[in-house]
């Protein structure tokens, strides 16, 4: 479980909160491939995906379910399992590629400046130890033993997300679901990190819960400044909360862009349908549509553009060859549709 | 309707039998373990279906010498019956092959009906079926075997198959059920239920199809314990003393103080043949156990041959991507 | 709470449902095997000793069947279990004095066998591709399908060979009298040394193989992924995290199991002549005696109702959903 690193014997110069500049970005995922690989052959879930996260940046990913979006978060947090292995590229924090770490020096890093928050806190906490516990594990790990010193953190966090601290000595079953998630929030944020990667920690509530979780998470992130990766299948949420935004399909990006310049000038016909199909509760009646047809078996892909299946303004010349990223003032699009601009490569 | 419309996968073109086979038969022909199980597999059903040719003598021919050691005449040597060996190891395997094979396939179907049944069914039925199921799971079944054979008047065959099916079903069954009961709520099943298709249609196209490597997995475990409980009852003394199967030889070579004096190939040899014979069946068994879940799978570090089907990426996709 | 009702109503379930195999069995087979029985006690033993055959097996030919039944029952809950043809005593006594040897070599060697199973499982599950894990699965299946007997015919032709003088039956040397003293435990010890490595190798393939199956699929679940996320070490996650839930079904399974082990342990006594309760069953089945057989049944079957209820418990305590949820 724990292979697949490279050992090294000397310490890489991790760059810490001391000497980095803002020159530096907090996070820039370069050409970054997964591939699973089973004993029936390779699977390409994430294919080529770069991007730039700044510090204190709110950037939501959105796609379809087996989109890749996933594979790609827990990619970035090192946290990929047998038969899934980073098949190119890599993922900088800070100037330093975390897929070159040991799993050793990745310890440092890991909930001290990036954290993670997954979709469902029932499986997400260990159920059999209680929450207070499981916060003391994450301290302890990382060099805080004094148990006072533990009390008081743990205590904190948890008032931070609006819970009573007595809930400490609770197990995960005991609390209801929107605590647990918020409790799992409370808990990446132990150690007030740089980054909190985060894959879907709404989708298990009912939408009020999910709304009063958002404001949550938004204020917190105001407050101390955190940068947030933030996967859902569902845009119009993230889109009130989000910086920019980045349209995965079929394990590539297809727009990646400013949230309201891409809510105002959807370019990618992709997000286009994305968009009608969540039409606004005040705007005027629209008929709802989808998008025809479902993701491509990521196993045997088409030639040419992904899309193109399912796409309402399809040329012949789409299904030709694989299609590039262009650069389209500052929004990148993958389209063949669009040539002006620079043309990023995938 | 008129016909029985089988559902037809959409982008491969096969059945849920046809799927069913070909995974079991990908799995066997990957899987190392698997397939030397199957090797020797097929060479005990030579041996079962042709002893005639290939053993030397009658099983049951004792006018050779008393314990004589291994010569070109007796590869194995004589048991104290002056009966030969090697000639009775390769007529046991029939019998032996037989009881494996005929009480595992009975088995099998006895846990298939309780367990998928019980599944299926629901309410009282499962409450019935599952409890009697777990009560003969409870008992241990050696004490219990005993019991019943030391009543019946003549150890015969058939008893002792009946015997074993009737006990040794409970283990599988409770597989099947659980598997069943996941299945229960599946999607692919409320569809079939929507379309308006009978519950049996349900059970025979859907349903079983789906749990072939289970069934596959049930029938190989309950093989391997049936030959080593028969064989630990003839060994006992409870199966017919006149039969050519190894357990029968056992229980001589235990009554003619085999190892105490010193004939250990008496002893030896069918004891190794019922070994083999169980570890064959349990390598293959060791296929579906990584079949049947997706996460035991090898772990390869190297990229391997052309992408084929799209089960694969049902199971991983729809577990990993969300 | 429901959930200790449910089983405990299992048990009584079962233990009813054995009781009444043991009553219904013998009159049920073709040939009237408690006659014949009967007949053969008849130049045996004394007027007393065939009356408390007749009361514990409730043969009063003149009453009807359902009150032999109840007879019968009220009978072995009080104990009266009739006597023992193979050893003209009362089935008590002889249960009495075969009980401890199975005890102790039994409920050792079983717990042993769990426990280095278990761990070397977890460990197997951990090193998912190293050499422990690719070597041990398929020698231990191996080994576990191997009858528990071959192994102990093996051992005895191994020791016999090399150590001429060792002991290769019984539970301690002949004509030694049972004491405390410090040559008998030696002399004890060795003659459990054999059966209990028989039994050792053939069901501890079991625990490993279970353990780790379960550890692996534990190890995919989200609350261990999120410890590595949290950077804790890998022994913490191992063990706090991994293995005290993998552990849980698996103790379950333990209990069940049970009864495939002793069924295996009978034979291992009756291979080494170990005067415990299972060879006195295979004793008493081969010679018809049919008071001791039936009761050493129900005794067996109750130690495994009685492991598997034992088993809930600990799971239950180890388990706080159960424990606070209910």
């Amino acid at each position: 479980m724990l292979a697949n690193r490279p050992s090294r014997t000397t310490q890489p110069a991790v760059a810490t909160a001391a000497n980095t500049s803002d020159a530096v970005t907090l996070l820039k995922v370069v050409d970054l491939s997964v591939t699973y690989r089973t004993r029936r052959g390779d699977v390409m879930a994430v294919d080529g995906v770069s991007f730039d996260l700044e510090r204190g940046e709110f950037l939501g990913i959105v796609g379809e379910s087996g989109c890749g979006k996933s594979t790609l978060l827990f990619a970035i947090a090192q946290l990929l399992a047998p038969p899934a292995v980073v098949t190119s590229g890599s993922v900088n924090f800070r100037g330093t590629d975390l897929t070159e770490l040991t799993e050793h020096e990745l310890a440092t890093i890991r909930w001290k400046e990036l954290s993670v928050v997954m979709q469902s806190a029932m499986n997400a906490l260990n159920p059999v130890k209680s929450i207070g516990s499981q916060f003391a594990d994450a301290m302890r790990a990382h060099g805080v033993r004094s148990k006072p010193q533990i009390a008081e953190r743990s205590a904190e966090v948890l008032r931070m997300v609006g819970i009573d601290p007595t809930h400490l000595g609770s197990y995960p079953h005991q609390l209801s679901g929107g605590m647990r998630q918020r409790s799992m929030i409370a808990m990446a944020l132990l150690f007030t990190p740089d980054l909190v990667i985060m894959d879907e920690p709404t989708s298990a509530l009912d939408v009020v819960a999910q709304r009063s979780l958002m404001l949550q998470i938004k204020e917190l992130q105001q407050t101390l400044g955190f940068a947030v990766l933030f996967v859902t299948h569902d845009m119009s949420l993230v889109s009130h909360f989000s910086d920019r935004l980045l349209v995965m399909y079929a394990g590539q990006v297809a727009e990646l862009g400013a949230t309201r310049r891409i809510f105002d000038t959807p370019l990618h016909p992709y997000t286009r349908g994305l968009l009608d199909a969540f039409p606004s509760v005040r705007g005027p009646k629209v008929p709802l549509t989808g998008i025809p047809g479902s993701p491509p078996y990521l196993a045997r892909l088409p030639d040419g553009c992904r899309f193109a299946p399912r796409c309402p303004v399809v040329e012949d010349r789409c299904r030709e060859q694989a299609i590039d990223l262009v650069d389209v003032d500052g929004q990148v699009v993958r389209c063949i549709k669009y040539r002006n601009g620079v043309v990023i490569g995938d | 309707m008129a016909t029985l419309q089988v559902p037809v996968d959409r982008a491969t073109g096969t059945t849920g039998s046809e799927r069913a086979a070909g995974r079991i038969w990908r799995a066997v022909r990957s899987n190392r373990k698997a397939f030397s199980g199957a090797v020797i597999l097929l060479i005990f059903a030579v041996l079962a279906i042709f002893p005639g040719q290939i053993a030397p003598y009658s099983p049951l021919d004792d006018n050779f010498g008393r314990s004589l050691g291994p010569s070109a005449a007796h590869w194995l040597g004589t048991t104290a019956n002056d009966q030969d060996i090697f000639s009775q190891l390769i007529w046991g395997t029939r019998e032996t092959l037989i009881i494996a094979l005929v009480t595992g396939a009975l088995s099998t179907l006895l846990s298939m009906i309780m367990g998928i049944a019980a599944a299926y069914l629901g309410g009282l039925w499962d409450l019935t079926l599952n409890t009697i199921t777990d009560i003969l799971l409870v008992i241990p079944t050696i004490p219990l075997l005993i019991v019943i054979l030391a009543y019946l008047p003549n150890n015969g065959l058939v008893p002792l198959i009946l015997v074993l099916v009737v006990l040794g079903y409970s283990y599988g069954a409770r597989q099947l059920r659980a598997e069943a009961l996941s299945l229960r709520g599946r999607d692919f099943l409320e569809a079939a239920r929507v379309r308006g298709e009978r519950s049996l249609y349900i059970i025979f196209v859907e349903i079983i199809p789906t749990m072939t490597s289970l069934i596959a997995a049930v029938f190989l475990g309950t093989a391997t314990y049936n030959v080593v409980a028969a064989a630990t009852l003839q060994f006992i003394g409870f199966g017919d003393p006149n039969s050519t199967s190894w357990g029968t030889m056992l229980y001589w070579a235990q009554n003619g103080e085999a190892l105490q004096t010193g004939q250990y190939l008496w002893a030896l040899a069918p004891g190794f043949g019922i070994a083999l014979l169980s570890a064959a069946f349990a390598l293959l068994n060791y296929a579906f156990d990584e079949v049947g879940n997706p996460a035991l799978q090898r772990v390869k570090l190297r990229p391997s041959g052309p992408r084929r089907s799209a089960v694969l990426l049902e199971r991983i996709g729809a577990r990993r991507a969300r | 709470m429901r959930f200790a009702l449910r089983r405990l109503g299992f048990f009584a379930v079962t233990l009813w449902a054995c009781l009444t195999l043991n009553f219904i069995i013998p009159r049920a087979m073709p040939g009237n095997p408690l006659l014949v029985m009967m007949a053969k006690y008849h130049g045996h033993l004394n007027a007393k000793a065939l009356q408390a055959i007749e009361v514990a097996f409730g043969i009063q030919t003149h009453t009807s069947l359902i009150v032999q039944y109840f007879e019968y029952l009220g009978n072995t809950f009080t104990g009266n279990w009739g006597m023992s043809l193979l050893q003209t005593e009362p089935v008590s006594t002889v249960i009495r004095g075969a009980l401890p040897w199975t005890l102790g070599l039994i409920g050792v060697t079983t717990i042993l066998a769990f426990v280095l199973g278990t761990l070397i499982g977890i460990v197997g599950a951990w090193r998912r591709g190293g050499w422990l894990d690719s070597v041990l699965p398929p020698v231990f299946v191996i080994f576990t399908s191997i009858p528990f007997f071959w192994i102990g015919m093996l051992l005895i032709m191994f020791v016999g060979k090399f150590i001429p003088t060792y002991p290769t039956s019984g539970a301690y040397s002949y004509g030694a009298a049972p004491s405390l003293s410090w040559s008998f435990i030696v002399d004890v010890l060795q003659h459990a040394l054999l059966p209990a490595i028989a039994i050792l190798i053939t069901s501890i393939g079991g625990w490993i193989l279970t353990m780790r199956n379960t550890m692996v699929t534990v190890l995919a679940e989200d609350y261990v992924r999120m410890a590595r996320a949290k950077g804790l070490p890998g022994w913490r996650i191992m063990f706090d995290y991994a293995a005290r839930n993998a552990m849980l079904p698996n103790l379950s399974g333990f209990a069940m199991s049970l009864g495939f082990i002793l069924s295996g342990a009978v034979v291992v006594e009756y291979l080494f002549s170990y005067q415990g309760v299972g060879n006195y069953l295979i004793a008493a089945a081969d010679s018809e005696d049919y008071a001791l057989m039936q009761a050493l049944f129900l005794l067996i079957t109750v130690a495994v109702l009685v492991a598997i209820l034992l088993a809930d418990i600990v799971t239950a305590l180890l388990d706080p959903r159960t424990r606070t949820g209910g």
